[in-house]
């Protein structure tokens, strides 16, 4: 898409969503922090990365994914509610557009070795895949408790030929992963590749993780297009961990005003309990992994452990074009607890056969807070299904009953 | 002019820096570190304010953070410990750690405070050399804090320029690529960067850092530069260690590193 003015939710030329994005960084970080801001746009934008990517992407990932109408769900709610199904992509979740565009870039960089970091391991699985098809040394960083939380996963990164390296520091969860995955990247600055899993990080991390993953409006324009003949639903709503599946959903549609964003959040146990990863809801502005955004911290500025049943929504921050669309009021933020996210998820799996990731079942129990007239459209970000998660699933319905 | 450039200016030969993190070993040694360091002839210090996330640091220095804040750690405790330090402690001081603390405890407030206790630089390494200029020099100024920036392999001529025309006491030269405590890269490598570094013949004074852990360590940073900053060696050996224990283990400490001289 050509940009005609400048989009009052596009990213400056410093790496700022108003007051939230940048690059706070260590100097150790600023060679390769910099080569990354001066060639993603440029490579990004070339006539051959599109081509091999959107091919990746179509043969590889199974793109487009559909826009299903939940036929079902619809009735029970009074709405149009479309599902945008990037649980049928390869590897079960929407983070893979990330990885297959930035191998890529890595690819074009000259980079020899690529890193990641992951929580519930989704984005480790999906970068260790990239690495392997392109035939390049893979190490991802998880948190020691992650491991053990999350062992197929695991076991999935290593038949992959990943190696998976516990992060031993702090409180030994994703925060620490990714922290440990930035000093991999100090001590390696020529020949590696950090690939983010998130719309987080120092810029150009959060505007170039959006751009991949804004596929998924770009698809949802067009599918809606064919079926209700116009390209602008009159939601679209998203879980927002750090934010990537939701900044790919909303990306096409930021500046069509008519258009309501819902960017969904776990609330954990509830907001008010301390046990909650809603940082939108309890949040304040600090700086973690080189971006200034909301933060879950102690009032002295020591980053808070957050907490929610799925491992994909309970990083401590959020990406700054989030943090932005909040300040601004361009999207709406709501919180889901866990119950009400399980309850949701047992919903969809018997109204319409899907079983879906725990995280993209926060987006679907927002549903329940929301009121909508009955012929308004609405798209879900079905960010993924729940394989992943059936030993939580079973564990949680089975305390219950 | 404060302590800290005159410590360039006045004192001949090799300069120790020696960086401790507050709150480690024990909540109450910030003072009486001080006090053994400065008796055992160190020649700078570097105070490190513990985060939860430290992002460029290594193993040492991470886990003596981890440790300090369970030992109940604060911005305004160490504030608290460090008033009136200037009756005792004439060596220079300065503050190292990242942005987040120092951003909740509010940055003007932050300086002003520095001033009050008598601190003459801060390292602050994920303040951005752009987001100094742009945002915070005026305020380091007002409250005669020197800004002290890294230097690492990978920093190109034109950058190092322009870091030694915004820098006011010393230029932190990182040893190698890598976070604090590392082992020594290969000696020639990090040699031929000093070499290079030097031959810019800089207005700015500059020391070595990361991965000095003995003489042989400090005595190359010394061919090159006015002296080194160490750290985690100096963390290692505070493990365990109480407060009756840091005139003697400070005198050694610093014995590693120098022949003894006389401090005053
Ligand atoms: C299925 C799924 N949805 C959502 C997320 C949250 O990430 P983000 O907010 O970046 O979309 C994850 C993270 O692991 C995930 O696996």
């Amino acid at each position: 898409m050509t940009t005609q003015t400048k989009s009052p939710y596009a990213v400056d030329e410093r790496g700022f969503y108003g007051r939230f994005g940048g690059a706070y960084i260590p100097e150790l970080l600023y060679p390769n922090v910099e080569e990354l801001q001066k060639n993603y746009l440029k490579i990004i934008e070339q006539a051959d990365f599109q081509e091999e990517w959107r091919a990746l992407l179509r043969d590889y990932v199974g793109r487009p994914t559909p826009l299903y109408f939940a036929r079902r769900l619809s009735e029970r709610y009074g709405a149009k509610i479309y599902l945008k199904r990037e649980d049928l992509n390869h590897t079960g979740a929407h983070k893979i557009n990330n990885t297959v565009g930035q191998i890529l870039l890595a690819q074009r960089l000259g980079k020899k070795r690529i890193i990641a970091e992951t929580g519930a391991g989704q984005h480790g699985v999906a970068t260790a895949t990239v690495c392997a098809l392109m035939g390049m040394q893979c190490v991802v960083y998880m948190g020691a408790v992650d491991m053990e939380r999350q062992k197929p996963n695991v076991e999935r990164m290593r038949m992959l030929g990943a190696e998976v390296r516990p992060a031993l520091s702090g409180s030994r969860t994703l925060k620490d992963a990714t922290n440990e995955a930035i000093r991999d990247w100090i001590n390696n600055p020529a020949d590696t590749h950090y690939i983010i899993g998130s719309v987080v990080g120092p810029h150009p991390y959060p505007d170039m993780v959006a751009r991949l993953q804004a596929i998924i409006s770009e698809e949802i324009r067009k599918q809606l297009k064919e079926k209700e003949g116009r390209a602008c639903p009159d939601y679209v709503v998203a879980c927002v961990g750090g934010g990537s599946n939701a900044a790919g959903a909303f990306f096409h549609f930021l500046d069509e005003p008519q258009v309501q964003l819902v960017a969904v959040e776990a609330a954990g146990k509830g907001i008010d309990t301390g046990k909650t990863a809603a940082t939108i809801a309890r949040g304040r502005i600090g700086i973690l992994h080189g971006c200034k955004t909301l933060l879950m911290q102690t009032p002295d500025g020591q980053v808070v452990e957050p907490y929610s049943i799925s491992a994909g929504l309970d990083y401590p921050g959020i990406g700054p074009l989030h943090a932005h669309l909040h300040d601004t009021g361009r999207a709406r933020f709501l919180a889901v607890t866990d119950d009400e996210a399980m309850e949701a998820a047992l919903e969809l799996s018997q109204t319409e056969g899907i079983i879906p990731a725990i995280e993209s079942a926060h987006a679907l129990a927002a549903l329940k807070k929301m009121s909508f007239e009955n012929d308004e459209v609405m798209v879900v970000s079905l960010s993924g299904r729940g394989d992943k998660d059936l030993a939580t699933y079973i564990d949680y319905f089975g305390r219950r009953s | 002019m404060n302590r800290l450039q005159d410590v360039f200016l006045q004192k001949q030969g090799n300069l120790l820096n020696v960086y401790f993190t507050a709150g480690y070993p024990t909540l109450h040694s910030t003072r009486p570190l001080l006090r053994a360091l400065q008796a055992a002839g160190a020649d700078l210090v570097e105070i490190g304010m513990p985060f939860s996330d430290p992002l460029a640091d290594g193993p040492v220095i991470q886990d003596s953070s981890t440790q300090a804040l369970k030992n109940g750690m604060t911005l305004s405790l160490l504030f608290e410990q460090l008033a009136g330090m200037r009756d005792e402690i004439q060596l220079p001081v300065l503050l190292m750690g990242y942005l987040n603390p120092v951003m909740q405890y509010g940055m003007e407030r932050f300086c002003a405070d520095c001033e009050k206790v008598g601190i003459d630089g801060l390292i602050l390494p994920d303040l951005t050399l752009d987001e100094y200029e742009r945002e915070f020099k005026p305020l380091f100024e007002k409250h005669g804090l020197a800004a002290v920036f890294l230097v690492t392999p990978q920093t190109d001529e034109a950058r190092i320029r322009k870091i030694d025309a915004l820098s006011n006491a010393f230029i932190y030269l990182v040893s190698t690529a890598s976070t604090t405590g590392t082992k020594n890269a290969a000696q020639s490598a990090t040699e031929a960067y000093l070499q290079r570094v030097a031959s810019m013949q800089l207005q700015t004074p500059a020391m070595v850092g990361f991965g000095i852990k003995d003489r042989s360590g400090f005595e190359l940073a010394c061919r090159y530069t006015r002296g080194a900053i160490v750290g985690s060696a100096f963390i290692d050996a505070l493990q365990g260690a109480s407060e009756e224990d840091f005139p003697a283990l400070c005198k050694s400490f610093v014995e590693r590193f120098k022949s003894p001289v006389s401090t005053t």
